[in-house]
């Protein structure tokens, strides 16, 4: 088997040579079809255990059942329409609460950047905030905003806000400074030098922030509404749990980690879009 | 185009701390600093690093305000940065997310007056003259380092200033691909006139571009002598470089630095603040 030894020495024609004649060069041991390929494999390995080690008694099958259980609820659940009640209830609060930190957090972020003596006063406050857990600050929300969705969308804000904030800072106040000279040689008003040069150059680091906020945003409102709410995927597992539907229970944690993935690719696949220049 | 440049007098006087004791001083990068340079002159700037080279060139751009003296260009005082000027630094400062092409059309919108097609082909021009027409579409990730100080070059010309600062702008190339640039920087200086300053610590540099050359004592930076550089460059294919005159020149130049080359002499120039 190739190791990692083998395969980043492996002899190739040096980056001027494939740059001057226009190619690429290509891996004996380790093809793009080749790393898919064993990526399937280990899907479907991960698939067969959780299939047979309940059957054949190595886990408890009613605390773990057979896969096809599980996927067998999770298609009644999807004809029934219950699952996408609770998909879209899930989805409609974190969309709501990523949406706004967005809007609010980049231009925040950029402002303090541009400052930075707007940025020393703020950057400890920052650090407290961004070390408190948004879940701890739940009882509070539900405290202020009550039970219903308000509480649930300023927990996936709290939560998503300050990734993109950080990093809209930091993207912002790391530009190169050869980039400000340059515009500056121009003669650029300090609006454009922001607007055509320092926001430009910290797009990349802001969508690092945007795919960290994705994240978080899921991650928080499944807790959230295991805690207290009537739809949403969180509920759908924890009503499931207490009512010993246990295939149901993992349907509903399959399709969080679905949901999970196609955010988590989405907000990649935008980020290429982006920062096509990087590529 | 082109402006005559003045430094009459000039100092400039950065407040540091010294990295041994931790006490606030005084450093002197440059001190009763005389240079002109004339309308469509090629002057190149030598001296030892630390000379306080890159400093000179910040004032004459306006990047910096000079601490004592007056620095001028075309008869006006510098005091801050205008298109008349334009600066090639060391680092490429080309625009990552920009192609070739759109890094030299926002140079164009910088400067203003011209339509977004009258920018696209004059940006296609500039392109012509530096030979990368084929490459317009291409980011700066996707050039080489000669072709991406070759579009920065034409952005720095590309608004027609009056006086080109070089700040050792191919110091990073390979040796052949640097040779090929300074031909083609003397025949686009040639072409357009422009008053060049161009700093580097090649001295084989300074003398094939320079028609005269500004050496530059070490820190506390003056001017510690011009020389007159007469050469017949000739053809291209004329090898300049290998003729006796030129290793006449080179020596000239390598012993004026060479006799100040002392380390101790630069730990004694600086001034504690009181």
């Amino acid at each position: 088997m190739p190791d990692l030894l083998k395969e980043k020495t492996e002899a190739k024609p040096n980056p001027r040579q494939e740059a001057a004649a226009g190619v690429h060069h290509v891996s004996r041991f380790r093809g793009r079809f080749q790393r898919l390929w064993r990526g399937l494999i280990g899907i479907v390995l991960l698939a067969l255990i959780w299939e047979f080690a309940p059957r054949l008694g190595l886990v408890d099958r009613h605390f773990v059942p057979p896969l096809s259980e599980v996927l067998d609820a999770w298609w009644q659940m999807i004809r029934s329409g219950e699952l996408a009640t609770n998909l879209r209830a899930s989805l409609v609060r974190s969309a709501v609460g990523f949406g706004l930190a967005l809007v609010t957090a980049i231009p925040l972020g950029a402002a303090i950047a541009w400052y930075p003596p707007v940025r020393d006063l703020t950057t400890p406050v920052l650090e407290i905030f961004r070390n408190t857990a948004a879940l701890a600050l739940l009882p509070v929300f539900v405290l202020i905003l009550g039970i219903g969705e308000t509480s649930k969308i300023a927990i996936v804000l709290f939560a998503c806000f300050f990734p993109i904030l950080l990093n809209t800072i930091s993207g912002v106040a790391s530009v190169d400074p050869q980039l400000l000279r340059s515009a500056r040689v121009l003669g650029l008003s300090p609006v454009t030098t922001f607007r055509k040069v320092a926001f430009p150059a910290a797009v990349p680091t802001i969508f690092t922030g945007i795919r960290i906020a994705g994240a978080a945003a899921i991650l928080v409102l499944i807790a959230a509404e295991m805690i207290g709410a009537t739809a949403g995927l969180g509920y759908l597992i924890t009503y499931s749990q207490f009512n010993f539907l246990i295939p149901k229970m993992y349907a509903g944690i399959i399709t969080t980690s679905v949901l999970g993935l196609a955010i988590n690719f989405g907000l990649v696949a935008l980020e290429r879009r982006f920062s096509r220049w990087r590529y | 185009m082109s402006s005559t440049i003045e430094l009459k007098d000039v100092g400039q006087v950065f407040r540091v701390r010294g990295e041994d004791d931790r006490q606030l001083r005084e450093f002197v990068a440059i001190e009763h600093l005389d240079l002109t340079v004339g309308a469509g002159e090629f002057l190149t700037l030598v001296g030892p690093s630390g000379c306080g080279k890159s400093t000179v060139l910040d004032l004459v751009s306006g990047l910096t305000r000079p601490s004592a003296g007056v620095v001028s260009v075309g008869g006006k005082e510098v005091t801050a940065p205008g298109l008349d000027r334009s600066v090639v630094f060391q680092q490429y400062t080309l625009l990552p997310w920009r192609t070739a092409l759109g890094n030299i059309e926002f140079a164009l919108e910088a400067a203003g007056g011209l339509k977004k097609a009258q920018r696209t082909a004059r940006a296609r021009e500039y392109l012509e003259l530096v030979g990368l027409s084929d490459f317009a579409g291409r980011y700066p990730h996707e050039l080489s380092g000669g072709m991406k100080q070759r579009v920065a070059i034409a952005r720095s010309l590309s608004y027609q200033p009056e006086v080109l600062l070089m700040d050792e702008p191919f110091g990073a190339l390979d040796a052949q691909t640097r040779e090929r640039l300074q031909e083609e920087l003397v025949h686009i200086w040639e072409a357009t006139g422009t008053t060049v300053v161009f700093i580097t610590h090649d001295i084989d540099e300074a003398i094939f571009l320079g028609q005269r050359v500004a050496v530059m004592s070490n820190r506390p930076g003056r001017i510690k002598a011009i020389v007159d550089v007469d050469l017949d460059r000739g053809s291209p294919d004329d090898d300049v470089r290998s003729t006796a005159e030129f290793a006449r020149y080179r020596h000239q130049i390598w012993t004026m630095l060479r006799e100040q080359h002392s380390p101790v002499a630069r730990l004694e120039e600086v001034h504690q603040v009181a």
